[in-house]
């Protein structure tokens, strides 16, 4: 039976690309240490110190140390993070969050700067488009501004009229 | 002296609300007697000046004199403050820092009406708009946050005291370049209104006011760099920026004066933007004005908000007022404001100002937004939600590094039009190298594939390197034209360079300045913290550190008790620091305080806090940040108010060339 000849630049790129997924599937896999660190950044500390969970240093906080055992204690019973993070929103209230959530109401929290962007860029567009098609306003007194060979000539007679 | 102070704020308000009825009154009709009438308001804001000073200074001395009788020196000082934060008790209170923005009103009117020569009528009406102005916080001295109010009842012993967090040395110097910068923005808006009301024809207001413009955008970057720097060093937590309320209030006029001050060159050059330049000085002064009235009325709770008051309604009115009178005046007068020129090309330094311009608003509504959306989720949901860090990060990061592209790109675009051979030829180097840079940093370990925050750091870094090396390019090709000509070495030819248009290149230094500001930045994704309760010889490592107690103590001075914890440092067997992280217990406000203690190089921050004694041990809990590049950041802003000075240098006068010369085509983005 004949053999298929693959080529082996071919089939040693193909060798590369499949171990580089590999690597980086697993490279992408979180620990527990990455989780907690991830949604302890997603928490604010109630205490009114209006600073991250994980980055309130407030002397003497009295939340700060018992919230960061209960986010602990979510990751341990196995919860996922979105089960973690709404247990924190029924006992502390939706202000315990970092950034509002992508439902309801709070997702026009996200969606205004992008649609601002799209807004600003199109309104750029607009205007640059409608300068380009402006005609070039008359100097006063009704004289054309020179452009091309004439404006050349006028350089050229300028630097002669101004050498020393 | 309380009553002296309250008189002198009376007639600072009676002088100003002069000032502003007679110059009103002698521009509105001009006659024989109006120059003389004009004069006497010009005399009348002068004098403004040396009353409110007045009040300033009794304020101070009261504070020096520990008057306990007068309740703000009460609230905000006691016998034993340290002489520096006595005399930065004039801005720690809500009164006192109201009373400092009178005072820095009535400085930057002074230096107005005393080059009152230059343009007469326009540097009256400038003069009337800051009387204005004026008025509306003297009325809220006099009538709403009087500073020089009395304790009732019995005289206290000691004052409350200051609080902990602004007795720290650079709340001395912080306030005064913020509010420097916030009320310095106020002269080009009463120009530009002014050029406004009288129909001012040309872009003279714009050259009056260009250094004004400048030098106040340099304040206010100083201000909200000393404040993200304060941040880092007081509040312990290991960063320098949280997207808190009252730093984004100073963030949003930083954005808008840093948009006015790149489209004006479309007016000085083209005549273009007359219309938006109105509006962005307009949206630069009522944002300096908003961000006063989320710090003072307590509306959204901040970790900066030092002073709450009911005051906000006054600023409610006041922001509304001035919105109607410049949208009046706008909608009035709008029609000498046409462009003089159209657009040639989309690749011209035109556009490049008009899509900087959009980005930087973008940024300004994003911040503006996000400030905002807890009100108006309580408006709409009836539940306030938190907007922090995670939504600006993600929101704001890819709007920062467009602009830092634009950044880059900018200065190699001619105005008027650009040939793509031109684009291409001056880009090509400045690109490669960017593109070397990323690779690097790859090599070296970065995997922007694993996370956002590292793909963010590798564009952050390979536009920084763009930017960098644009301006260097600009830099070596116009240093080389000047030395063929002149016959000077490259590094004199550059200096040359500089010398004939110190605006451009100085703003080439302030864009470097920023690229190295970026890249202090980029070490975010990269910072290490650990925390570990330390005993005698306990240690701790953390990157390439050993941290090892060495020792634990208390101490009692008259201000405050303390207890601190001494930290050797060692980088493999060499011991290199001593630190001593401390945590203080200020007596008269009863209040607690970290004092982080940082070891910076242009590696990288070793930042270490005392976190408390764990009362079991009677041991000290020690926290470790690693922060990579911060320094820079601090570098970056040096570079960034260095240009800005450069750029404030008057151009030096043509050379005169003795010998005939042949004339070399001028490099692409010649001119400013």
């Amino acid at each position: 039976m004949k053999r298929t000849k693959t080529n082996p630049i071919f089939r040693r790129g193909l060798h590369v690309a499949l171990l580089c997924l590999t690597v980086f599937t697993v490279l992408g896999a979180s620990d527990e240490g990455a989780r907690f660190n991830n949604l302890g950044h997603r928490l604010m500390c109630v205490c009114g110190c209006n600073q991250i969970l994980l980055e309130c240093n407030h002397v003497g906080c009295t939340y700060s140390e018992r919230m960061r055992g209960e986010l602990m204690a979510g990751l341990d019973r196995g919860e996922n993070d979105d089960l973690t993070l709404q247990d924190f929103v029924q006992k502390y209230g939706p202000t315990v969050l970092a950034a509002p959530t992508a439902t309801g109401f709070n997702r026009v929290a996200w969606i205004m700067p992008f649609l601002a962007l799209v807004l600003g860029l199109l309104t750029t567009i607009f205007i640059v488009l409608a300068w380009r098609k402006r005609p070039a306003l008359a100097a006063p007194g009704g004289v054309l501004p020179v452009s091309g060979g004439e404006l050349e000539h006028f350089r050229t007679q300028a630097r002669k009229d101004t050498q020393i | 002296m309380s009553q002296i102070g309250s008189f002198a704020l009376l007639l600072a308000l009676a002088l100003s609300t002069y000032s502003f009825l007679a110059g009103v009154l002698a521009l509105a009709r001009p006659g024989p007697g109006s120059e003389r009438l004009g004069e006497t308001a010009r005399r009348a804001g002068i004098a403004t000046f040396a009353v409110v000073f007045l009040a300033a200074l009794i304020l101070v001395i009261s504070a020096f004199q520990d008057d306990f009788s007068i309740a703000y020196i009460f609230h905000h000082s006691n016998r034993d403050l340290p002489a520096p934060y006595k005399f930065a008790t004039l801005w720690s209170g809500q009164e006192g820092s109201l009373l400092f923005w009178s005072l820095l009103l009535s400085a930057y009117g002074l230096v107005l009406r005393l080059r009152h020569k230059t343009d007469a009528r326009l540097f009256a009406y400038a003069s009337a708009i800051i009387a204005a102005v004026q008025i509306f916080f003297l009325l809220l001295l006099n009538f709403a946050a009087h500073p020089f109010a009395l304790m009732q009842g019995e005289l206290p012993a000691d004052g409350a005291g200051l609080n902990p967090l602004l007795q720290y040395p650079e709340m001395v110097i912080h306030p005064p370049m913020l509010y420097l910068g916030y009320v310095g923005f106020t002269v080009p808006f009463a120009f530009a209104l002014g050029a406004l009301i009288m129909r001012y024809p040309g872009e003279k207001w714009i050259h009056i006011t260009r250094r004004w413009t400048m030098v106040t955008w340099a304040f206010l970057t100083c201000g909200v760099f000393l404040g993200a720097h304060w941040a880092y060093s007081v509040l312990g937590w290991g960063g320098y920026w949280g997207w808190d309320p009252v730093e984004n209030a100073s963030l949003m006029p930083w954005l808008t004066g840093t948009a006015f001050l790149h489209s004006v060159m479309m007016q000085e050059k083209r005549g273009m933007l007359k219309m938006w330049n109105m509006w962005l000085i307009f949206a630069t002064f009522w944002l300096a004005i908003l961000g006063t009235f989320l710090t003072r009325s307590g509306i959204i709770s901040s970790v900066h908000a030092f002073a709450q008051s009911s005051i906000g309604g006054w600023f409610k009115w006041f922001l509304l007022i001035t919105f109607v009178t410049f949208a009046f005046f706008f909608f009035k007068n709008k029609s000498h404001l046409r462009s003089e020129h159209k657009l040639e090309s989309l690749i011209s330094r035109e556009s490049s100002f008009l899509f900087n311009n959009l980005l930087l608003l973008l940024a300004c509504f994003t911040v503006l937004w996000g400030t905002w959306f807890p009100l108006i989720s309580e408006y709409v949901q009836g539940n306030k939600v938190t907007v922090g860090p995670p939504f600006y990060n993600k929101v704001a990061i890819p709007v920062a590094l467009l602009l830092l592209l634009l950044t880059a790109v900018g200065p190699l675009l001619a105005w008027r039009k650009t040939s793509f051979e031109s684009l291409k030829r001056n880009f090509m180097w400045p690109a490669l190298g960017a593109l070397l840079v990323g690779i690097l940093m790859i090599a070296f370990g970065v995997r922007p594939w694993q996370d956002i925050a590292y793909f963010y750091a590798l564009m952050a870094a390979m536009l920084s390197a763009l930017v960098a090396l644009t301006v260097a390019s600009e830099f070596i090709r116009g240093g080389r034209v000047i030395s063929r000509h002149t016959g000077q070495n490259l590094l004199a030819s550059m200096v040359h360079l500089f010398h004939r248009n110190t605006r451009r290149y100085g703003g080439y230094i302030v864009h470097f300045g920023v690229a190295v500001v970026i890249i202090g930045i980029l070490g975010t994704p990269f910072n290490q913290d650990k925390e570990k309760e330390m005993g005698f010889g306990d240690k701790m490592i953390i990157g390439s550190y050993t941290l090892v107690c060495e020792s634990y103590t208390q101490d009692d001075n008259p201000n405050y008790t303390n207890e601190w914890a001494i930290i050797s440092v060692f980088k493999g067997d060499h011991k290199i620091e001593t630190m001593y992280p401390e945590r203080r217990f200020y007596k008269a406000s009863q209040q607690p305080q970290t004092l982080p203690r940082i070891r910076s190089t242009y590696k990288e921050d070793l930042y270490l806090t005392y976190e408390g004694v764990n009362e079991a041990t009677g041991r000290p809990i020690i926290k470790a940040h690693l922060n990579p590049l911060v320094m820079w950041i601090w570098v970056g802003v040096l570079i960034m108010i260095g240009g800005t000075i450069l750029a404030l240098i008057p151009n030096a006068a043509p050379v005169r060339v003795t010998a005939p010369a042949r004339i070399q085509a001028a490099p692409a983005g010649a001119g400013d």
